[in-house]
């Protein structure tokens, strides 16, 4: 079974239904033990950092998640979720769970695309990861595969957690981590065929784990 | 690099799948569900479902329309007709939808925009115009005028301004309609469509006249548009979104061909 992080700031639906569709077992909630029961959690978010912080916090999920990733629980953090696994968030000046060290920032408007016109802000829809470092996440999908992107602040950790690189004007980090605590800046629900492959094989990662345990 | 989006837009009345053309009669043309996973598995990088049902009845319909194609399709979906209120907004983001569109209610009202990117996320939050052109005049100096009601009422704006206002309200997309071009399949209106995406900085999906992929591809590499919405040329099997993108993709747009 798979936790979904139950906190106001999370897309945990589309989430649950991507779960569903593959067949996975899966349960929305915030009740520790019920995250500690589960063989990972899938940390979603949207909105803002510093609203999702807040809501983690008031809750105690901060605690208790922080102490769930120490007992090296799986995790898969998804766009917000991803982004507040860092120290840092520019948008509202947010400290983060500091979990992964790094910080997010807000896109520079002065990138420009190939073809010299600047980005646009949020970076809304298909785009490519290029790998950095092998990732059990991306087996059996295509590299020139997209995912859906939709951000207006992009993850810049550390370079040893850098595990895939997006090009918008310039490359940045979509998929931060280390095996067994990942971050996708992209909505792997909302990526069709690669994003549903990316979930399972997150879910198979996970039982691999509590096999071996 | 950020790949260009093709949209198939869908409007649904009453629950079936209706196509109309510069607004004036609507026929039944199927159903909404079936026809979105059609094109999810065609290949759409995402998809837009007007509602043009005007009761509250057709609306509780449409709900659960969406609640279907959110439990089948695994791409981002919009939906856009009757969003008058936050209200409105959070009915059709907790059935499914990823994002939602704002229009006349948006001119009447245009704080809808800044509360709903508030509430859900300036990402959340589409601002959908319909646009005529016009003379140009001191209060319409682009000559380009944006109206509501199907292109039946004008509002005196400029939609440059109005594009502006948006973006500076919060929107994080624009759904930029030419009701001229709208059903002719005569291609976009290139000039107003780069107007607009020469005016703002968020992106800008070109809808209303795309009768062929050539129209689609000069949206992109003329106009500068982010994605480009389309109904008819795929509605009545003219074109598979395959066959656009391969077209698209091969004038060099970078365009998502896995899926």
């Amino acid at each position: 079974m798979l936790a979904i992080l139950d906190y106001k700031a999370g897309n945990q639906t589309s989430v649950r239904r991507a779960l569903d569709h593959l067949g996975i077992e899966n349960q929305i909630t915030a009740d520790p033990e019920v995250l500690a029961r589960a063989h990972g959690i899938i940390f979603p978010g949207v909105g803002a950092a510093g609203q999702a912080m807040g809501e983690l916090t008031s809750g105690g999920l901060d605690e208790v998640l922080k102490g769930l990733i120490w007992q090296e629980k799986p995790l898969l953090g998804i766009c917000v979720g991803c982004q507040i696994l860092l120290d840092y968030c520019e948008e509202n000046d947010t400290r983060t769970l500091a979990v992964i060290p790094g910080e997010c920032r807000l896109f520079n408007p002065a990138w420009t695309e190939e073809d010299g016109t600047p980005i646009r802000v949020p970076h809304m829809g298909w785009n490519r990861v290029e790998l950095k470092q092998d990732c059990v996440l991306l087996k059996d999908i295509p590299p020139a595969a997209e995912f859906y992107f939709v951000h207006s602040y992009h993850p810049a950790p550390h370079p040893e957690f850098v595990i895939g690189e997006t090009s918008y004007g310039e490359k940045f980090c979509s998929i931060h981590g280390r095996t067994g605590l990942w971050a996708v800046q992209f909505h792997p629900e909302k990526s069709g065929t690669p994003g549903l492959q990316l979930l399972k094989n997150f879910h198979d990662y996970c039982l691999e784990v509590a096999n071996a345990q | 690099m950020l790949s260009k989006r093709i949209i198939p837009c869908l409007d649904v009345r009453n629950g079936k799948l209706t196509k109309g053309v510069k607004f004036q009669g609507n026929v039944d043309i199927g159903d909404p569900v079936e026809t979105a996973r059609m094109y999810y598995e065609q290949g759409a990088d995402e998809i837009v479902f007007y509602d043009i049902t005007a009761s509250s009845e057709g609306r509780g319909i449409f709900l659960d329309v969406v609640e279907r194609v959110a439990s089948q399709i695994f791409i981002p979906f919009s939906v856009g007709g009757g969003i008058n209120s936050v209200a409105d907004m959070r009915a059709v983001l907790v059935a499914g939808a990823e994002k939602v569109s704002v229009n006349s209610g948006a001119v009447k009202n245009p704080d809808i925009i800044s509360e709903g990117a508030a509430a859900f996320g300036a990402q959340c939050v589409v601002l959908g115009m319909d646009v005529k052109r016009v003379a140009k005049s001191e209060s319409i100096p682009s000559g380009f005028e944006v109206v509501v009601h199907g292109g039946r009422k004008y509002t005196g704006m400029d939609a440059l301004e109005w594009a502006k206002t948006g973006e500076a309200l919060g929107a994080g997309e624009i759904c930029l309609n030419s009701i001229d071009a709208d059903g002719t399949k005569d291609g976009y209106d290139l000039e107003l469509t780069r107007l607009v995406t020469e005016s703002v900085r968020i992106p800008v999906i070109a809808s209303g006249g795309a009768g062929n992929p050539q129209h689609m591809a000069d949206a992109f590499t003329q106009a500068k548009a982010s994605a480009s919405l389309i109904a008819s040329i795929v509605h009545y099997g003219e074109y598979t979104i395959r066959q656009l993108k391969e077209h698209i993709s091969g004038q060099g747009v970078q365009m998502r061909m896995i899926w």
